[in-house]
């Protein structure tokens, strides 16, 4: 039950940070928390979201929230819960569930359900594969979309061909569409995701009843998929420092190397250079569209942007391959010990019938995952990435037009504000006269950045308001790992802030002492050396390269099912997610003890150590 | 098989009759291939012969029978006089030298003599543990003189107390006893391959101390304790409890209890690699016996694993499988667990 005493702060008590005001107030009017709002359970998605929103990346949680509520609420008709409220408050975004709780309604919706969601499982394969076709045409339009930019004339073509559109109104058209574009991916995203994970969900809650101290990743070792899109970045990366070996090149990749001295080497140094040069472009397209974040901020950049990443691991493999370490995955080894593992379990069941219901189970649950584990490449890496990237152009246009200093200073402005800045350009070019925003963006973009640096400095509780007795979405407990069990673990940490132990959801057994690497975004991943503990808020799997150096990973967000417990299964890293507090209780340099198996993490030293010392 | 002998080797658990639950359960373990200090059983037939020796000499089952089981005087003073006499009439020469024989084969710096009741750890559970144990017994003649005290067991007050309440026979009552080389115990502990707390089948629970089992046994010393996944390894709790004494090897045959010192008494007694090598044992014995396992163990000084004891878990195993979920015709109808609200 619910302890009246013990709660989070109520919405209404939240502070706006002083100097804040109005970056505050230009996010738009209904994500602004309002008085009736403390009557609502919320949580800070500091899953998707660790840090403070600049203004225009909320639109990764407007689409997304967007979507997924139309297809709760009404393609699929999810019977206990519709779709998802956000509030942003000081860059951070909350959320609360819209639950159905009228017996009436919810047996309405039972029956709406049934013939719409079984409709998708039963033809599971075959939307799957429309849906891949779908994704990759969207992808080609985006990709079509022309760089914005204004002529001082129109060219003649204009003119011969009759088109009778002037150059100022593309730029209101590529904007448009990409925004219709991003949000179509995130209705895509949602075409699957929560059928997805209710299947993987039943299955999980039958292993709990057969197996009542089963651990969570024991059930998602049995679902797990092989072939993933998630894992091929990574495959990527080591194919490349396989061929770097094979072509006698692999001298040129050294540990803190410049990666432009490096590929003009490359192209320098005759055929085997270049040959690999063609190999980094085949690798490139379309796998290294993958995000060094999670995709949902405009600075997650891809690897195609920066290559930071991949290369800081190909070092790092190109010495495990010539001393003769096996760095391949072990696919069929992979796949065997899955099987057996569901056999395993199988036998242990007592009866035909629940071998017949496991049978079934376990059966969707794998038609269902490859979804599950392969969306996340197309729509928040490969769309969005393109999405950000074309946002810059713009960035970059207005820059050149006075509007700010920085192609990035495009991303202080609401989606709506840089639509009337760009219709405030085409205006200009119409008229032949000046813009406005040069005289009215720069302080605000100004002001902004002085917000979201503020903001960065405060911490944001995990949850407001009185905590319900029952969190029902099973898109809440799987993918951000919220629970009761959780959410009284975050109330108790508050209140025992000398205990040395953190708990979390155990994610890959195993147990390793270390020092702590707390990173807080993705710019200080090359801070990791070898032998380190990764402390951070969410990772992902492009983080999976660097997964070599780690010994371990702990996070504060994430549930058994988070792409970090699976990547950390995937290389037998021991890993514990969703302890809530981790990078704000572990200090960097600490020496930490993490157990896997248990999902503990524990602090054996009183302070810091020094770094390097 | 009416020998006063058999070892371990030439018995199994369908044995039990002759060889008792513990006799039949090595024998059945050995011939399965798994790790048990070598040994033999002297059988109920041993037991049959010197009985109809005392027999011949003066009344033993029909004194039970007649004595009244509410009269606890009676029963005490009945008690002395079969067990004094079973310690003390002469055993039949061809059992004595059968025992010594086989004692001599063993060739065993020290044995555990331990009860095998034919009931004993069978059907009924609470008869168990109304049986002596003996460790470290040094010489034949030592070997012979437990054997008898197993025997005279039988006739303790609760003992004969309990057969007489529930009315069982004297005809049936019989004893084989165990005799097997004696393990140099580092760790020993019990082994279930199921939860005791949730009956789940999927993960094994393990209690250990130092020094002999019967520390752990007995509840003289608090165990550490893991449990963990049957067939994933994952170890996913690792109470290490503060285990102040051990049980060893006394001067002179027998056990004594040691104090130890706080680093000892606060250490793991098992290395994770020792509780892998203890879930493999555990699973074999359990597939081979086909239902989970309540098993004892020790870890000798050399750091081979040994199990002295397998016997079925019962506790869990006696309540009715109910199924877990119902099988639809559509199995899609499952995935309303979760959509349905019908969760919780």
């Amino acid at each position: 039950m619910a302890d009246a005493a013990k709660g989070f702060p109520l919405p209404s008590s939240l502070k706006v940070v002083p100097g804040t005001e109005a970056a505050q107030a230009a996010y738009p009017y209904y994500t602004q928390f309002v008085p009736e709002d403390d009557q609502r359970f919320w949580f800070y998605n500091s899953m998707h979201f660790p840090e403070p929103m600049h203004h225009f990346d909320m639109i990764t949680a407007e689409a997304a929230y967007v979507a997924m509520g139309a297809f709760n609420t009404r393609v699929h008709v999810l019977p206990t819960v519709k779709g998802i409220h956000h509030r942003i408050i000081n860059g951070r975004v909350y959320i609360g569930s819209e639950p159905v709780t009228d017996p009436d309604d919810i047996a309405e919706r039972v029956g709406e359900f049934q013939q719409r969601a079984f409709y998708y499982y039963e033809h599971w394969e075959d939307l799957y594969d429309q849906w891949k076709v779908k994704m990759k045409t969207l992808i080609a339009d985006a990709q079509a979309l022309p760089t914005p930019s204004l002529p001082a004339y129109e060219p003649l073509e204009t003119v011969h061909s009759g088109k009778g559109v002037a150059a100022n109104h593309n730029l209101l058209d590529i904007y448009q569409k990409q925004i219709e574009g991003y949000h179509r991916m995130w209705h895509h995203h949602f075409e699957f995701l929560l059928l997805g994970y209710g299947a993987y969900m039943t299955f999980f809650d039958f292993c709990k009843k057969a197996f009542p101290e089963i651990s969570d990743q024991a059930i998602s070792r049995m679902v797990a998929g092989m072939e993933a899109e998630i894992f091929r970045p990574d495959e990527e990366v080591k194919r490349l420092a396989r061929r770097a070996v094979e072509l006698g090149v692999d001298s040129h990749f050294t540990d803190g190397m410049d990666i432009d001295t490096v590929l003009a080497e490359l192209d320098r140094v005759g055929n085997a250079g270049k040959e690999w040069l063609g190999e980094l472009e085949t690798s490139r397209n379309p796998w290294f569209n993958v995000s060094s974040g999670d995709g949902f901020y405009h600075y997650h950049r891809s690897w195609n942007d920066d290559l930071s990443l991949p290369f800081a691991a190909l070092p790092g493999y190109i010495d495990k391959i010539k001393s003769g370490t096996n760095i391949e995955r072990p696919t069929a080894q992979l796949i065997e010990e899955r099987e057996a593992l569901v056999a395993d379990y199988r036998e242990l069941l007592d009866t035909d019938e629940d071998r017949a219901a496991y049978d079934q189970l376990i059966n969707l649950a794998h038609r269902v995952f490859p979804y599950v584990e392969g969306h996340k490449f197309y729509c928040e890496h490969w769309y969005t990435n393109l999405f950000f990237n074309k946002i810059r152009e713009f960035g970059a246009l207005l820059r050149d037009h006075g509007f700010w200093e920085k192609e990035e200073d495009v991303f202080h402005l609401t989606q709506y504000e840089l639509e009337s800045a760009i219709v405030d350009l085409m205006l200009s070019w119409a008229i032949g006269g000046e813009a406005r925003g040069p005289s009215y963006w720069p302080a605000i973009v100004k002001q902004r950045a002085a917000a979201i640096e503020e903001w960065g400095k405060h911490g944001s509780s995990p949850a407001l308001g009185a905590v319900p007795d029952l969190i029902d979405d099973p898109a809440i407990v799987m993918l951000w790992g919220i629970t009761r069990e959780s959410l009284d673990t975050w109330l108790n940490a508050d209140s025992e802030p000398d205990s040395n132990e953190l708990k979390g959801f155990a994610a890959c057994h195993g147990v390793v002492e270390g020092p702590a690497r707390v990173v807080k975004s993705v710019e200080e991943i090359s801070r990791l050396q070898q032998g380190d503990i990764l402390v951070c808020q969410v990772t992902n799997p492009t983080w999976a390269p660097i997964f070599q150096k780690i010994v371990a990973a702990v996070s504060d967000i994430g549930g058994s099912m988070s792409h970090m417990a699976i990547v950390a299964r995937e290389y037998g890293l021991p890993a514990v997610v969703g302890t809530g507090t981790a990078t704000r209780r572990i200090k960097d340099g600490q020496r930490i003890r993490v157990d896997g198996g248990r999902g503990t993490v524990t602090i054996l030293d009183d302070e810091p150590a020094l770094e390097d010392a | 098989m009416s020998a006063a002998v058999a070892w371990f080797s030439e018995v199994g658990i369908a044995d039990r009759p002759t060889v008792g639950g513990k006799g039949g359960s090595l024998g059945e373990l050995t011939g399965a291939g798994i790790a048990v200090p070598p040994g033999f059983v002297v059988t109920t037939h041993a037991f049959e012969q010197f009985l109809a020796a005392l027999e011949a000499r003066d009344a033993v089952r029909a004194k039970v029978e007649a004595v009244d089981g509410t009269d606890l005087g009676a029963v005490m003073k009945l008690s002395e006089e079969l067990r004094r006499r079973v310690v003390e009439e002469p055993l039949p020469a061809e059992v004595e030298q059968a025992i010594l024989a086989a004692h001599a084969e063993l060739a065993a710096a020290a044995v555990a003599v331990r009860s095998s009741a034919t009931t004993e750890d069978a059907e009924d559970a609470s008869f168990a543990g109304l049986q002596d144990t003996f460790l470290w017994v040094l010489s034949a003649a030592d070997t012979v003189a437990r054997v008898r005290e197993c025997w005279g067991s039988l006739y303790s007050v609760e003992s004969m107390t309990y057969r007489l309440k529930h009315g069982l026979p004297e005809e049936g009552v019989a004893m084989a006893v165990v005799v097997q080389q004696m393990v140099d115990a580092r760790t020993a502990g019990v082994m279930f391959t199921r939860s005791p707390t949730t009956g789940d089948k999927s993960v094994i629970t393990i209690e250990g101390a130092w020094g002999l089992g019967s520390a752990v046994v007995s509840g003289e010393v608090t165990p550490d304790r893991w449990v963990m996944g049957k067939i994933t390894g994952e170890i996913s709790v690792r109470d290490i409890s503060h285990k102040h004494a051990k049980q060893v090897q006394a001067p002179g045959g027998g056990i004594v209890e040691v104090e130890l010192d706080a680093a000892d008494a606060d250490r793991p007694c098992l290395t994770d690699e020792e509780l892998q090598a203890l879930r493999d044992v555990g699973r074999r014995i359990e597939r081979h016996y086909r239902r989970p396992q309540d098993i004892e163990w020790a870890i000798d000084k050399s750091g081979a694993l040994m199990l002295l004891q397998a016997r079925p878990e019962t506790v869990w195993s006696a309540k009715e499988a109910a199924p877990i979920a119902e099988t639809p015709a559509n199995p899609l109808h499952h995935v309303m667990n979760i959509f349905g609200g019908g969760r919780r």
